[in-house]
């Protein structure tokens, strides 16, 4: 067993009311990319910070490299050669990139030498890095490779990776994946938790599944389809979304010629977008991140005003209205960052449900709120959508990632609008929930409601769109039948190619 | 009116003086700003340390026993703080400002009996050859050592946070406290030391009133120097040498409606005497402060 690098031998972490961690035992070779499945709340978090000594266990025990292992907090784990990338990033804004780095190291050379080995490090793994700019300036995948790079100086024998994907494009992620593989081939073992169930087929050599705390299977995932490693990790057969055949029906949203000033520094202005969505029809809107997505969704929302006809409802024109007086008149949206936009982190889901749902639901009566009506509706919600919380007294950021999106999507679609705006519907959702959430989306639209779906994920895209259109610096690309679209044809669309097909149009 | 009477010198280096507490008490905050926490009892600890510098240099005579007695006594009540925000997760505004008035009632207290005593004198020092170069000498160089302890104590701070490891890490921790605990450092023992070393520096800046400036011991005499000592903090926005051009300005407008009085000039002496405060409110309306430390003021909890 030389070649074993970590062994967990029945780790149990219980907290109040839950057992997070219930008799977890694998092993990790050495120089293996070991992956780590699981559904929101199946334990995957407490166990890696177990192992990264940021929570103790109740019973069971360690091996690293033949050795007891107890770190009794991160500076032990990253001692012995363990070095974690978080999920939501450890880096501080206003701190510069040597200096974040050198936070997360035990014994931090000078600052002068460190940046000349972050310089170094950054080209050998391909992962191009400024030592001297301040973190809060980087994009997402800029800011992972600071956590990557912190880890890689210290040498890890074990490197652990929460849901490094999930802010990534498509780009980072082979960028990524190619300095995966050159740790691999150095003989570093990686833990990779995900839930891009298509990545870890690419990455990784083995997986251990988690499912309520406990280990319910392993895998090769190379040899396992994606499909059968999900069922695994829901215990279920899982529900592939589909659609009931039925006719788009008559135009509900109009954007006419929408154009907007970008409404801050790091914005995207909105140029001349023109589409129609008819009733029963969801149009998916696909685009790089940054390229005018937050910018639309805040001008249908009305949380940013235009000229009055550039948003145009059943033929009403609203594109000088608020959000609710949007809502009254039809339109519903859910925006992307879930925590401090779709929802006030807290405050309770009840509240939660009454801020979006007073207009449409009735919950305010002569001025004054309807509580019993709005902790009804927050329920509804939650059983609808199977929010998985205590009770809606909860406040929102107690609930999970997965937990929360469900029930921000829940609460605009149990509003039955007329028109539905979406931004990143599954972002950070494991496949069951993200299953649940496009079924209620398609459903919603069979039942009658326009939808737009603005998502980066290119599959969401093609399983739940009637059309397709692409954003990009701000346009929109005419919208295709989204039907026999290849993943090509949707990659010319993202690109450059628009400016060809606006002219194609123009003549 | 004689505007002849204000001599430029003088009134530069009696600026100094009149600078001193301030920038004393806001360095000791302005690390416990970039630590995260907002500590509104500054002035509750200045007076604190007004009262126990001045009893322990009255029964010992040594004004150097006094200033350590101080920075003790402003430490002491800044722990009470420390406790209450950190252990038992008080709200640091709601705490900040009890301490305030704490520190008023406590010294009251303590300094029943020490009304009218006059304190021993602080000597100067003196430096030869420098202090006798023209203009630049008497500006610089006739001061007591507090002065250029209040001097150093900028520079130290500045080194401190810019260069040293302990000082990158105090400022993680008020950068993104939750960020700063996921890789292991102690976020409530490092707010404990830096809450401590805020009194410590408060208590001196007080002390400094009590036994320099005035020098004796009345109710109330700090006068709302902390609360100019934390509008200076975001004056500066929280950097070292920038507080050192906030109190200098605020102490040039002090000294400045000192003389201006002496002179005679036909304002209101009540105008005159607002004066230095309306220049602190001004600049804090023009200056457009900078970026707070992210975590300042929230509370921490391992569990969130």
């Amino acid at each position: 067993m030389t070649d074993t690098l970590l062994e967990l031998r029945g780790l149990t972490k219980a907290y109040p009311g839950v057992v997070a961690n219930s008799d977890v035992s694998f092993t990790i070779g050495k120089g293996e990319v070991h992956a780590l499945l699981g559904e929101n709340g199946a334990g995957k978090s407490t166990l890696v910070k177990t192992i990264y000594g940021l929570v103790k266990p109740d019973t069971g025990s360690m091996m690293l490299n033949g050795a007891a292992y107890e770190p009794s907090e991160p500076r032990a784990a990253r001692a012995s050669g363990v070095a974690m990338v978080f999920q939501h990033f450890s880096l501080f804004d206003a701190l510069n990139v040597a200096e974040n780095i050198a936070l997360g190291m035990e014994n931090p050379p000078a600052m002068g030498d460190l940046a000349a080995r972050i310089r170094e490090v950054s080209d050998q793994y391909g992962l191009p890095l400024d030592p001297d700019r301040i973190v809060g300036d980087l994009s997402a995948g800029e800011r992972q490779r600071v956590e990557i790079i912190r880890c890689l100086l210290q040498d890890p024998k074990l490197l652990i990776m929460d849901e490094p994907t999930s802010v990534l494009t498509p780009q980072e992620v082979d960028i990524l994946f190619k300095t995966l593989n050159i740790l691999r081939a150095e003989g570093t073992s990686i833990l990779y938790i995900s839930h891009k169930l298509e990545e870890i087929r690419t990455l990784c050599e083995h997986a251990t599944i988690l499912r309520h705390g406990k280990v319910v299977g392993n895998c090769d995932p190379r040899q396992t389809s994606a499909r059968d490693m999900a069922e695994m990790m829901v215990g279920a057969s899982l529900h592939v979304p589909e659609k009931a055949p039925h006719e788009a029906g008559e135009v509900v949203l109009s954007i006419r010629g929408l154009s907007a000033p970008a409404p801050h520094q790091f914005g995207t202005a909105l140029k001349n977008i023109t589409v129609d969505v008819r009733a029963g029809e969801v149009l998916g809107i696909g685009g790089v991140a940054g390229n005018g997505q937050d910018e639309l969704v805040a001008a249908l929302s009305g949380e940013m005003k235009t000229a009055a006809g550039m948003v145009v409802i059943d033929g009403r024109e609203i594109g000088r209205l608020g959000p609710n007086e949007r809502r009254a008149a039809g339109l519903c949206a859910a925006p992307e960052e879930r925590n401090g936009h779709a929802a006030a982190p807290d405050m309770s889901l009840t509240e939660n449900a009454l801020m979006t749902g007073a207009v449409r639901k009735n919950l305010v009566k002569n001025g004054l709120l309807d509580w019993p009506a709005a902790k009804a509706f927050a329920e509804e919600v939650i059983k609808a959508f199977d929010v998985r919380t205590p009770g809606p007294a909860n406040a929102a950021r107690s609930l999970s990632g997965g937990n929360l999106q469900k029930f921000v999507i829940g609460r605009e679609i149990m509003q039955k609008p007329r028109v539905l705006v979406i931004n990143q519907p599954t972002w950070g959702v494991d496949a069951a929930a993200a299953a649940s959430i496009r079924q209620a989306i398609l459903d919603l639209a069979v039942s009658g409601t326009a939808v737009v779906c603005i998502s980066q994920d290119l599959d969401e895209l093609r399983e739940i769109s009637d059309r397709f259109a692409a954003l990009n610096e701000g346009k929109l690309t005419p919208p295709r039948p989204a039907k026999g679209l290849t993943i090509d044809e949707i990659g010319l669309m993202l690109g450059g190619a628009h400016d060809m097909e606006v002219a194609h149009v123009d003549a | 009116m004689d505007f002849s009477s204000i001599n430029p010198i003088l009134l530069l280096a009696s600026l100094m003086v009149a600078a001193t507490p301030i920038i004393l008490a806001a360095a000791g905050e302005l690390i416990v700003e970039r630590a995260g926490v907002l500590n509104l009892g500054v002035e509750g600890m200045m007076i604190t340390g007004a009262i126990t510098g001045f009893i322990a240099t009255v029964t010992t005579g040594s004004p150097w026993i006094g200033f350590a007695a101080a920075a003790v006594g402003g430490a002491g009540l800044s722990l009470l703080f420390g406790f209450l925000t950190q252990f038992l997760l008080s709200n640091q505004v709601a705490t900040g400002l009890a301490l305030t008035l704490f520190g008023l009632g406590l010294s009251a207290l303590l300094g029943q009996g020490y009304n009218g005593i006059k304190a021993p004198e602080f000597p100067k020092i003196d430096i030869p050859v420098i202090s006798d170069i023209p203009v630049l000498g008497p500006i610089l160089c006739s001061h007591d050592p507090m002065v250029y302890v209040g001097l150093g104590l900028i520079a130290g701070i500045w080194y401190f946070l810019k260069y040293s490891r302990a000082g990158l890490v105090l400022r993680a921790v008020g950068e993104n406290h939750e960020a700063a605990h996921a890789l292991g450092y102690h976020v409530i023992r490092i707010r404990i030391l830096a809450i401590m070393f805020g009194g410590a520096c408060a208590g001196l800046g007080g002390a400094y009133i009590s036994l320099v400036r005035v020098p004796q011991w009345t109710d109330g005499m700090t006068a709302g120097a902390g609360w100019i000592a934390l509008a200076i903090v975001v004056f500066a926005s929280w950097r070292p040498w920038r507080l050192l051009i906030g109190a200098y300005l605020f102490g040039g407008v002090t000294v400045l409606q000192l003389n201006l009085q002496a002179a005679g000039i036909a304002i209101p002496v009540e105008y005159l005497a607002m004066s230095p405060y309306i220049a602190t409110i001004l600049v804090l309306v023009l200056m457009s402060a900078g970026r707070a430390p992210g975590s300042l003021g929230k509370i921490f909890h391992a569990s969130r």
